[in-house]
C-alpha cells in the first residue's frame, strides 16, 4: 500500500508564486499577497501605472505636442494614425493627445492634494489624539470649523481668492482634505494610547516623539493608505468639476476643458472628444475605486466594504 | 437634555466665530480689493474713498470684523455689490428655489436606495449582489459632469422628453425641474445604496439578530423589521447632516440648467467679485450646517432611547 499524503491548505498557498513573491507574515506581506491575489486588482493596479507614466512622460516633455493640428476640424476616429485614433476637435487636434495631457494634470492634481493633506492630517491627528486636553479641543476646533463650509464652496473661494491656476487649487484642496484622515487618525491613536506597548514605552523613557512616531503611528498608517487611495480620486474628480465651473485651471488641457466643450459639440454630432475623456476618467477612476476597496479589505477588516 | 442642547448650542459660539475669521481673513488678505473691482481700474481717488468710507473699508482691521460679527448677529449682510438687492431677500428666493431642486430627489432616492439596499443585504453574496455592487463602482466611477451632459443630451434634445434649460417660478418649474432631480436620483443612488447596504450588513452581526433568528425569525423578518430600525439611528445622521447642503444646492445643476438657486448665485458673485454676497451666503449656510448638525444627536436620542446625551 501506498501511503497518500495530502497537501494541507497552508502547503498549497505557501506553493504558490504570490507567495514565494512575498513569504512570511508580516502584515505588509500579508496585505500584498491579498492585493496580488486578484486579477481584477492587478488590473487596475497596471491601468493606474500606465496614466502615471503618462504624467511623468509629460513632466519630461515626451508627450506629442496637443496644440498641433494633425487632420481637418471634428475628424471622426479612424485608425489611420495612432494620432487620429480617437478622432480630432475642433481645430484639426488629436483628441488622444488632448485627453493625454489632461490625464498629467490630473494626475498632478490628485497626488499633489494626497502629498500636502497625508502628513497635515496624520499629524495633527496623532498629536490631538495623544495630548488630548487643550491641543485637542484646538485641533478639533480647527477641523469643526472648516467641515462647517461647504467644501465645494471654500475650496471655490480659496482657489478664487489665490488666483485661478494649478497650484491655487492643489493648495485649496489638500488645506482641506486632510480632516476626514486627521478624524481617523484621531481616534485610533485615543484607543492606541492606552495599550500596553505604550505604556511600556513609556516606562523605558522612550520620548514623547518616539512614542508617537515610531510606536503609535506605524499601527495607524493603514488608515493613510485607506485615505490616500480616496483622496486621490476625490481630487481628481473635483478638479474636473472645478475647471468646469470657471475656478480651476485656466491654461493647458484639463478634462473639464474638455468636457465643458461637449455640449456644443454633441449638438452638432461630435461624440468623440467626450467620450474620449469620459472613457479616461472612467478607466482611472474606476481602478482607483477598486484599489482602495481592496487595500481597505487588506489591510483593515474590520472596516468592512 | 435642555442643558446638553444648552451647552452644545454654546460650543456653536467659537465653531461660529471660528468660521467668521476664516471668511473675514480669506477676503481681507487675499482677495481683490472690492472697492478697485466695483468701480474698476480709473477710478479717481475721491469716488475710491468715497466708497471705502461708505462699505466701512477705511476703518482698522478690528472694527471691520466687529462690523462683520454685527452683521451675522442681525442677519443684515448689505447689499449685493453688482444687483443692490437685500442679501437677506436674495437667500430667501435662492434657497427656495435650491431646495426644490434638490430635496424632491433627495428624499426619494433614499427610498430607492434603502430598499435596493435591504434586497441586497437580503440576497448577500449571491450573484445579484455581486453584480450590483460592480455596477456600483462602475456608476460611482462616471463623472457627475459626464451623467448631465449626457443625459441632458439623450433625454431632452434627442429625444425632447425635456426643456433643455431654463427654469420659471410657480408650478411651471416642474416642467424645468424633471430632468436635474432625475439625474440627481441616478447619481446618489449607487454612493447611498452602498453606505445603507454595509450599514444592514454591520447590523446583521449584531447579538439582537442572532436571538431574534434563534427564536424562530424569518430572514425577511429579522431585516424588515429588526434590522431597519436599529439602522434607522445612522441613516439618519447621514439624511440630516445633508439637509444645508440642500439649500446650497447643486451647484453644477444650477449652474448647467441655469436655475437661479444659492449655487447660481455663488458661481454669478464669483465670477463678478460681489464679496458681500459670497460671504453672506457662506457665513448663513456654515450657521445652518452648525444647526443641523445639533438636531441630528438630538434626533439620536428620540430614535433610541439608549443613547445618553452628555
Amino acid at each position: 500500500m501506498t501511503e497518500v499524503t495530502i497537501p494541507t491548505s497552508n502547503q498549497i498557498q505557501e506553493a504558490s508564486l504570490i507567495y514565494r513573491l512575498f513569504p512570511g507574515e508580516t502584515m505588509t506581506a500579508r496585505a500584498l499577497r491579498s492585493l496580488l491575489s486578484s486579477p481584477q486588482v492587478v488590473i487596475c493596479f497596471i491601468i493606474v501605472g500606465i496614466f502615471i507614466a503618462i504624467a511623468i512622460l509629460g513632466f519630461l516633455d515626451f508627450l506629442p505636442d496637443f496644440q498641433k493640428r494633425i487632420g481637418k476640424s471634428y475628424e471622426m476616429p479612424s485608425f489611420l494614425s495612432i494620432a487620429q485614433i480617437f478622432g480630432t476637435d475642433l481645430f484639426g487636434r488629436s483628441v488622444l493627445y488632448k485627453v493625454m495631457v489632461g490625464a498629467k494634470t490630473a494626475i498632478v492634481i490628485g497626488l499633489f492634494v494626497t502629498a500636502i493633506a497625508v502628513p497635515v492630517g496624520v499629524t495633527l491627528g496623532a498629536l490631538a489624539g495623544y495630548f488630548g486636553g487643550k491641543i485637542d479641543a484646538f485641533i478639533v476646533w480647527l477641523y469643526s470649523t472648516l467641515v462647517s463650509v461647504p467644501y465645494i464652496l471654500l475650496v471655490i473661494a480659496i482657489s478664487f481668492l489665490l488666483g485661478k491656476g494649478l497650484a491655487s487649487v492643489c493648495i485649496a484642496m489638500g488645506s482641506l482634505n486632510w480632516i476626514g484622515l486627521c478624524r481617523l487618525v484621531r481616534g485610533e491613536v485615543l484607543k492606541q494610547k492606552n495599550k500596553e506597548y505604550v505604556m511600556a514605552s513609556q516606562l523605558l523613557g522612550a520620548s514623547t516623539f518616539n512614542i508617537i512616531f515610531s510606536q503609535i503611528l506605524p499601527n495607524v498608517m493603514h488608515l493613510a493608505i485607506i485615505t490616500a487611495s480616496l483622496m486621490v480620486l476625490n481630487a481628481i474628480k473635483s478638479e474636473v468639476i472645478l475647471t468646469f465651473l470657471g475656478v480651476g485651471i485656466t491654461n493647458g488641457a484639463s478634462w473639464g476643458t474638455m468636457i465643458g466643450d461637449a455640449p456644443s459639440e454633441l449638438v452638432n454630432g461630435h461624440w468623440w472628444p467626450l467620450a474620449t475623456v469620459a472613457l479616461a476618467m472612467f478607466l482611472l477612476i474606476y481602478s482607483l475605486n477598486v484599489i482602495g476597496d481592496a487595500l481597505r479589505d487588506a489591510l483593515d477588516p474590520k472596516l468592512g466594504h | 437634555m435642555i442643558a446638553y442642547i444648552i451647552r452644545r448650542l454654546l460650543y456653536m459660539i467659537p465653531i461660529i466665530l471660528g468660521v467668521a475669521l476664516l471668511i473675514f481673513c480669506l477676503f481681507t488678505f487675499f482677495g481683490d480689493d472690492p472697492v478697485r473691482v466695483a468701480l474698476g481700474q480709473h477710478a479717481s481717488p475721491d469716488a475710491i474713498a468715497n466708497l471705502q468710507h461708505l462699505w466701512g473699508l477705511d476703518k482698522p482691521i478690528y472694527l471691520q470684523f466687529i462690523d462683520f460679527l454685527k452683521q451675522i448677529v442681525t442677519f443684515d449682510y448689505g447689499v449685493s455689490f453688482s444687483t443692490g438687492q437685500k442679501l437677506s431677500d436674495m437667500f430667501m428666493e435662492g434657497a427656495f428655489v435650491s431646495l426644490s431642486l434638490t430635496a424632491p430627489p433627495f428624499v426619494f432616492g433614499i427610498f430607492i436606495s434603502i430598499s435596493i439596499a435591504l434586497i441586497l443585504a437580503y440576497y448577500r453574496d449571491s450573484f445579484i449582489d455581486h453584480m450590483a455592487r460592480f455596477i456600483i463602482i462602475m456608476s460611482m466611477s462616471i463623472s457627475y459632469l459626464v451623467y448631465i451632459i449626457s443625459l441632458q443630451y439623450v433625454l431632452a434634445y434627442e429625444l425632447d422628453l425635456f426643456p433643455i434649460m431654463g427654469y420659471e417660478p410657480g408650478l411651471e418649474s416642474i416642467t424645468y425641474l424633471f430632468l436635474p432631480w432625475l439625474i440627481i436620483v441616478i447619481v446618489a443612488l449607487g454612493p447611498n445604496t452602498r453606505i445603507f447596504r454595509t450599514l444592514f450588513l454591520e447590523e446583521t452581526s449584531a447579538d439582537y439578530v442572532r436571538t431574534a433568528r434563534a427564536k424562530g425569525a424569518g430572514e425577511a423578518r429579522v431585516l424588515f423589521k429588526h434590522v431597519l430600525k436599529n439602522a434607522l439611528i445612522p441613516i439618519i445622521t447621514n439624511t440630516v447632516v445633508a439637509i444645508p447642503f440642500l439649500i446650497l444646492g447643486a451647484f453644477l445643476m444650477e449652474r448647467f440648467f441655469s436655475i437661479p438657486g444659492i449655487g447660481a448665485m455663488i458661481i454669478t458673485a464669483i465670477n463678478e467679485g460681489d464679496f458681500p454676497v459670497l460671504k453672506g451666503m457662506t457665513m448663513i449656510i456654515a450657521i445652518m450646517y452648525s444647526f443641523f448638525n445639533l438636531l441630528t444627536d438630538v434626533l439620536y436620542s428620540f430614535v433610541d432611547p439608549r443613547v445618553k446625551l452628555s
